[in-house]
């Protein structure tokens, strides 16, 4: 979908009205109070779960390592085969081929991040042929990363056709935009940046690549739940939203899950519309799942380390 | 049924204890009404009777005036700043202390959410009483002059909305300046003031510093214009502050109001949308609407006001009505049956002149007192519902083409507590700061509250100021 001019693009991302940093903060804090149990606990804990993207990404990543992820990915709590299977598996590009060949027919999804992940600073040409790589390898969701440097010295029509060039490189699969918001520095970046990345074509918007501090944040995911929602109000395409980096506890995955339900809506309570970027908040749920089910807290000894 | 519905999370009620029947509190201890008459105080979320309340007569009121007196005189009248300090900041640990149980006891009584007598009442209450306690011994530093003296009894009247905190407004600084008080709580929402006065006794308080009377209008009355009070501090309606300013004229009482509002709430276009509408919502939906000050016409720049009602529609449909004792309600019970008549009456009087009601879907639960938030669209100045104070939840939209129109249109209303005003620019917000009428001016906030700051109205809604060193004023001769 590259129906608008870049130049259109920017200029709309330009108008967009701003955002009150103390407003925002505000209501995130109100929304983290909401108090979540039993039978609406255990819904989103499996819900949880379903939106996991589990991730590694390692320099020491070997195949080993990745086949035991996707093993997990598949079957997170062995003990107990009612637990669903996450999202997906996230990996790079060289890993890409061993995830693929171990979740195929199981519908858990392999994701890469391409584009000179994290940093994105590659020249075009290594981007598009890194992200093409990943997915001739097999797979069928690509998180890139945007270009921060052209964003935050004001060049924006740059960072719109990176995206359209990195979303037509992506053929079928997925593409997840990295926005990398704790480089973004102000809200009112996050949300212009947001709203760049759906225009170029972007699937999904995601907070960061998780190497970054700070990464996903809940005001900084409430403010692009709001952008997708406005997003699909004006054009009716709906993107999705992918929050990731340093969610490790269930209380946390249930504050964003309740601020998808009353930001967005219900519409994105599905893994097909938000994921968790996470690698250990998934033991966390299966603990606090196992503890639902059996009424006492075991350990993180009844849970797999990978 | 909704794919993500919250299960409910009830607040234990087990923490507080109600005792079936109240004396009043005079003279450090409780004692029985001289006539033995007595009404129920009960739950607006279900109309549970709570507990059987004591009504004050002329003899009590005068038996609590008398105490005061006596205690003003002999002991904390002479004391030292520093020691009353003492015992104010006792009461202010104390009152943090038993949080929890007097935020379940205040939505109990009173109806509203737990999330806000937990979040906001309580915290406040304690950080007034913190900060008038560290006043006590620094008076004659507060720009009063080198030696302001206090006035003697105080006679307090408060209303049923915020219970506690207004308690905290009245006693805290009538305390620090030296003056003891008889304070008459609301009658539908005496409970948490009861609590209070136990808090007095185990802070050993000087019996007669504090003395809490209850009953109806009638005592209010009788207390207001008993020839024994040096200052008169009353929160309340306009009407019947109009009554007490009558009852107090050609007599050396000092007297203070905080009366009504109908506060203008305006949205520029360049104003940051999202967060002006959970502004728009915390400044009418907050206390159910039970909020002098709360804003309760939204001015809207004509331009983005369809986009705005949009996403107000839409975050409206995201509260939650329901049991003030759920960590998750958002609008609790309206406090009485008589409020939640005059709320229909005015919002049937707002359909008829041809305003526009929109709800979202929400279940009101069958017994109880409850009203759904509402939103009006399609009013003018000229409605009743844009003219008068409903005090409930129910907000009137008006629009605007111009920031002169916007002022005009804010200050054509007979109050004058509060205002809102939500810009991205910094100069509009000072030039409208200092056009509006109001004693209050929120800029991209509202409902904001703060120990260390004034708070009080123009015109119809009141004189005198109450927070902040300026509340000291309404308390020392000077």
């Amino acid at each position: 979908m590259t129906s608008l001019l870049t130049a259109d693009a920017v200029a709309r991302v330009r108008g967009l009205p701003g955002v009150d940093q103390v407003g925002l903060e505000q209501r995130a804090a109100g929304l983290a109070t909401r108090s979540i149990k039993t039978t609406a606990k255990k819904w989103a804990i499996d819900t949880a779960i379903r939106m996991v993207d589990l991730t590694t990404l390692e320099g020491a990543d070997t195949p080993g390592k990745v086949r035991s992820l996707c093993a997990k990915a598949m079957r997170p709590d062995p003990s107990d085969p009612s637990c669903p299977a996450v999202a997906a598996v996230c990996v790079y590009p060289s890993m890409v081929p061993v995830a693929a060949e171990a979740v195929a027919g199981s519908g858990v999804h392999v994701a890469s991040v391409a584009t000179a992940f994290p940093s994105g600073q590659a020249p075009m040409e290594v981007k598009i042929a890194d992200t093409k790589a990943a997915v001739a390898a097999g797979a069928g969701e690509i998180d890139m990363v945007i270009n921060r440097g052209a964003f935050l010295s004001g060049r924006l029509d740059e960072v719109y056709e990176e995206i359209v060039a990195v979303k037509e490189a992506c053929g079928e699969a997925h593409l997840k935009v990295i926005l990398e918001t704790g480089e973004l520095a102000t809200y009112d970046n996050v949300r212009a940046a947001s709203w760049l990345a759906m225009y170029a074509g972007g699937d999904f918007i995601k907070t960061s690549t998780g190497k970054v501090s700070p990464a996903a944040t809940l005001p900084v995911t409430l403010l692009m739940l709001q952008a997708v929602r406005d997003f699909r109000d004006e054009t009716g395409r709906q993107v999705g939203v992918k929050p990731a980096g340093g969610i490790r506890a269930t209380k946390d995955a249930m504050r964003y899950l309740v601020t998808v339900n009353e930001v967005a809506g219900e519409d994105w309570l599905d893994p097909d519309w938000f994921r968790f970027g996470a690698s250990s908040l998934l033991n966390d749920l299966l603990m606090q799942r196992q503890k639902l089910a059996t009424g006492h807290y075991s350990g993180p000894d009844y849970v797999t380390v990978d | 049924m909704s794919l993500f519905e919250y299960a409910p999370a009830p607040e234990s009620r087990a923490i507080v204890d109600i005792k079936p029947s109240y004396g009043l509190f005079i003279d450090g201890e409780f004692v029985d009404p001289s006539d033995g008459s007595a009404f129920k105080s009960v739950n607006p979320a279900n109309e549970e009777i709570l507990a059987e309340v004591s009504s004050a007569g002329q003899a009590d009121v005068d038996a609590a005036m008398t105490a005061a007196r006596r205690a003003y005189d002999k002991v904390w009248g002479p004391m030292p700043g520093a020691e009353r300090a003492k015992y104010l900041f006792r009461i202010a640990r104390l009152i943090a202390e038993r949080s929890r149980e007097l935020a379940v006891l205040e939505s109990l009584d009173n109806g509203k959410p737990i999330k806000e007598s937990r979040d906001v009442d309580l915290p406040l209450v304690s950080s007034y009483f913190f900060y008038y306690a560290g006043w006590a011994d620094k008076l004659a530093h507060a720009g009063f002059g080198p030696a302001p003296r206090p006035l003697g009894v105080a006679a307090q009247v408060i209303p049923w909305n915020f219970p506690l905190l207004m308690l905290a407004w009245k006693i805290a600084p009538a305390l620090a300046c030296g003056n003891t008080v008889v304070l008459k709580p609301a009658e539908t929402t005496p409970l948490t003031a009861l609590a209070f006065a136990e808090i007095c006794q185990q802070a050993e308080l000087p019996p007669g510093v504090v003395n809490i009377i209850t009953g109806a209008g009638e005592t209010g009355q009788t207390l207001v214009s008993h020839p024994g009070a040096a200052k008169v501090a009353f929160t309340g309606s306009t009407q019947v502050g109009r009554q007490i300013a009558k009852a107090v004229a050609g007599t050396d009482k000092k007297l203070t109001l905080e009366l009504g509002g109908k506060a203008a709430n305006i949205v520029f276009a360049d104003a940051a949308l999202d967060q002006a509408v959970e502004g728009i919502v915390n400044g009418i939906f907050f206390n159910q609407g039970h909020v002098c000050c709360a804003g309760s016409r939204l001015l809207v720049q004509e331009s983005v006001a369809e986009e705005v009602l949009e996403k107000l529609k839409r975050r409206m449909e995201t509260l939650r009505l329901g049991d003030p004792l759920d960590k998750n309600t958002d609008i609790g019970a309206i406090n009485s049956a008589e409020q939640l008549a005059r709320i229909k009456d005015l919002t049937a009087a707002g359909s008829a002149e041809g305003a526009q009601a929109w709800s979202p879907a929400c279940d009101i639960p069958e017994s109880g007192f409850w009203f759904a938030p509402t939103v009006f669209t399609g009013v003018s100045q000229a409605h009743r519902i844009a003219r008068e104070e409903i005090f409930g939840p129910v907000l009137s939209v008006l629009t605007f083409r111009t920031p002169d129109e916007a002022i005009a249109k804010a200050n054509n209303t007979p109050y004058g507590l509060s205002a809102g005003v939500w810009t991205e620019k910094g100069s509009r917000i000072l030039w409208a700061a200092t056009e509006l009428k109001a004693g209050v001016v929120w800029a991209n906030t509202f409902n904001k509250f703060d120990a260390t700051s004034p708070f009080g109205g123009l015109k119809e809604s009141g004189y005198g100021r109450e927070g902040g060193r300026h509340g000291l004023e309404a308390y020392l001769d000077v």
